[in-house]
């Protein structure tokens, strides 16, 4: 229309075309644009986490030659451990005030700092570390041990790059001298960075003690939460699923119910927190800040995802299907046993596994039932105080740290992260990976 | 052919009674009268063909018949269907004990997605036919040849019925369908998705099908409804226009709608 010459020849590209094809360059623009722009956030995300976190899964060591000293330990030198048991953690403080003297002696360095600065240089757990030593075996009173000990949060901090000389001139906690000391003991090899395999196994710890921290009890709280879920919501959303795809008759009641499923999918997840609050604490009273009522309240929350992709993986199954079967005389229930299900499980599976991730990765309605804060426990032994004893749960844990005063804290909440993540990747990998692995086959 | 046939007829008319009777069969899809006051005889040892064009009712007919369409909430049907005088639509009647004596094939081959094997052992397996695996080993065999195509899978019966080709898949659907020795076989349109060679091969199996079995089949081609039935039933708007030997259909058809459709002016 626009075309003023006389010829239609098709190598002349028309104005309607040129803006047509403008467009379109345009579109693709913006969409790379828009990729590159989520591509790079990724990426500051991903480095950030890993250049924060890593430090985490390292601590610093002292290594010590500990004179047990009958002289503090056992008065009486009888052995009896409840005499032994009478001496508390403060009285093990001397004796390790003696064997940072005698490592300094040994390695000839001379220092001036004073008995309580001398022992300020390893964590606040030591004392307690030896204790449980030498209950444990009371003959080893009276002779020399090797200890490893952690150092102190600020020697750690020192080492990691957390604090100087200048940053710690006015704290109580630190000091240069302190620092001054430390990087002689490097050279004689006394104070190492190692890794710490207690930071994955571990408890948490006070906040004088962020080195001993670990994540490990909180995530056999997170196992059992995800058990309790698992063994709850994977078999009434299934068979919810079933039930109202393959047998409820469609109407107002059964599109009431799906519209309220759908709905419920899209509640925050603090409501479920205090729904769970009130009902399984407050009214039936299960004991707060244990696994069961978390996994209680995070099945409430998976319930909706599972019933939603169960129902669209049984849709996915071809009508020709439960044709095929309900001609040759199979009752409605062998339709749904011997064929339909056994089709729909990738997708099921792949469903649970995706809400099972949400809800290892939920934190807010965790914190509405009290598993947060410092939670001394050490591991559950058994399955019933698994589920029964107050717990975290990873999620939980890296608020609680990411909160706490002291930057030793945030760098373990960073290290808390790559955890958590490391448990997210791996399984909706496997969600992935069932799902293509078990890709249509009909 | 022809003898054949007469002696076939001969033969279901000293049984004394037709196999399927349906009186005074009207579907509902909610609001919509979908068939109409359909009454027709089924005779034993024959094949019926259902002929109509789309939407004529002849497929919810067939559905009927062996109660398929209970699977559809919205659908109500009144009058009788008996089956050798038994009225299937009974309130003792199970629809499962039904489907196993009244088979059926549907229009997309839709095997199961596991092996051959499965495929046929499957109905025998839920209805107890047999007691032992050599048994059940007899029975596919059995099935397999009956639906002509043993020597094709024989080699193969741990291999998906998925992965054949698309005659093989309906032959052995075919197949799934006698191995719980129904006694009336249905077809809804079992050569619609095949090419004219398995059509062929199809068809042929049919018309030897009915030496056992009393066969319906839903076709949209009126060629094959001339070269595989005995019977014909000619559907239109949801009724039955006109029900007879196929060759008096075909040649002399008595109502004029009949003659439009098999003379392509309407359909």
């Amino acid at each position: 229309m626009t075309d003023t010459t006389p010829t239609n020849s098709l190598f002349k590209i028309s104005d309607r075309t040129k803006s047509r094809n403008a467009a379109e360059k345009r579109f693709r623009i913006y969409g790379i644009a828009a990729i590159s722009i989520g591509l790079f956030m990724l990426l500051v995300l991903a480095s950030t986490i890993i250049l924060r976190g890593t430090s985490a899964f390292q601590q610093t060591f002292i290594t010590l030659d500990v004179e047990l000293l009958e002289s503090k330990l056992d008065k009486k030198g009888n052995r009896n451990i409840d005499d032994i048991k009478k001496v508390s953690t403060f009285g093990y403080n001397p004796i390790l005030v003696n064997a940072v003297k005698a490592s300094l002696e040994k390695n000839d360095i001379q220092s001036s700092l004073k008995k309580k600065e001398l022992s300020g240089i390893i964590s606040k757990s030591a004392p307690s570390q030896l204790r449980e030593y030498v209950l444990a075996d009371v003959s080893s009173i009276g002779q020399t041990v090797e200890f490893r000990f952690l150092a102190n949060g600020w020697i750690d901090g020192y080492l990691k790059g957390r604090y100087s000389r200048e940053s710690v001139a006015n704290s109580k906690f630190a000091s240069a001298e302190q620092f001054d000391l430390i990087d002689e003991l490097i050279k004689v090899g006394v104070v190492e960075k190692k890794f710490n395999l207690d930071f994955i196994l571990g408890a948490d710890a006070s906040d004088q003690r962020p080195e001993a921290s670990g994540i490990g009890v909180a995530m056999v709280g997170s196992f059992y939460l995800m058990l309790v879920v698992l063994l709850l919501s994977l078999p009434l959303g299934v068979a919810a699923s079933v039930y109202l795809e393959e047998f409820a008759k469609k109407n107002l009641f059964t599109d009431l119910i799906e519209i309220t499923i759908s709905n419920l999918a899209a509640v925050p997840s603090i409501v479920f927190g205090i729904l769970g609050l009130a009902v399984f604490i407050n009214y039936v009273n299960l004991p707060q800040s244990t696994p069961i009522v978390g996994g209680l309240v995070l099945t409430l929350m998976t319930l909706p995802t599972i019933i939603i992709s169960t129902r669209a993986s049984l849709k996915s199954v071809p009508p020709s299907i439960r044709d095929a079967a309900l001609g040759v005389g199979a009752s409605k229930m062998q339709t749904v046993f011997h064929h339909v299900l056994p089709l729909a499980a990738p997708g099921i599976f792949t469903g649970t596994i995706i809400g099972m991730a949400q809800a290892l990765g939920e934190s807010a309605p965790l914190l509405l039932i009290g598993m947060i804060g410092y939670i001394a426990t050490n591991m559950p032994t058994t399955i019933g105080e698994g589920l029964l004893a107050p717990n975290s749960a990873m999620p939980a844990q890296i608020y609680e740290w990411a909160k706490r005063a002291d930057p030793a804290f945030v760098e373990r909440a960073w290290g808390g992260i790559i955890i958590l993540l490391i448990f997210l990747l791996t399984m909706n990998t496997m969600a992935v990976v069932l799902r293509r692995k078990f890709e249509r086959r009909w | 052919m022809k003898d054949q046939l007469n002696s076939d007829r001969e033969a279901s008319l000293s049984n004394g009674m037709p196999k399927i009777t349906a009186e005074n069969v009207n579907v509902f899809y909610d609001e919509v009268h979908a068939l109409k006051d359909v009454s027709v005889e089924i005779e034993q040892n024959a094949v019926t063909a259902f002929i109509g064009p789309s939407g004529c009712g002849k497929s919810t007919f067939l559905r009927c018949l062996n109660r398929m369409n209970d699977t559809i909430d919205i659908c109500k049907i009144t009058g009788r269907i008996l089956l050798e005088n038994e009225d299937i639509y009974d309130a003792n009647v199970d629809p499962v004990q039904l489907r196993a004596k009244v088979g059926m094939v549907f229009q997309k081959p839709n095997p199961f997605p596991k092996s051959v094997y499965d495929n046929i052992a499957y109905g025998p397996r839920i209805h107890g036919l047999a007691s032992n695996k050599s048994e059940l080993d007899d029975i596919v065999e059995q099935s397999l040849r009956r639906a002509a195509i043993w020597d094709e899978v024989k080699d193969r019966l741990d291999a998906p019925g998925t992965g054949l080709s698309g005659g093989q898949q309906q032959r052995v659907c075919i197949a799934r369908a006698i191995a719980t020795s129904p006694d009336v076989l249905l077809m809804d349109e079992p050569c619609s998705s095949l090419d004219p060679i398995a059509t062929a091969q199809v068809e042929e199996l049919i018309d030897e099908l009915r030496q056992n079995f009393c066969v319906v089949i839903v076709t949209h081609s009126m060629q094959q409804a001339a070269r595989v039935s005995q019977r014909t039933a000619f559907f239109h708007l949801g009724s039955l226009v006109e029900f007879g030997d196929t060759e008096k259909i075909f040649t002399n058809p008595s109502d004029p709608r009949t003659e439009s459709y098999i003379t392509g002016r309407i359909g």
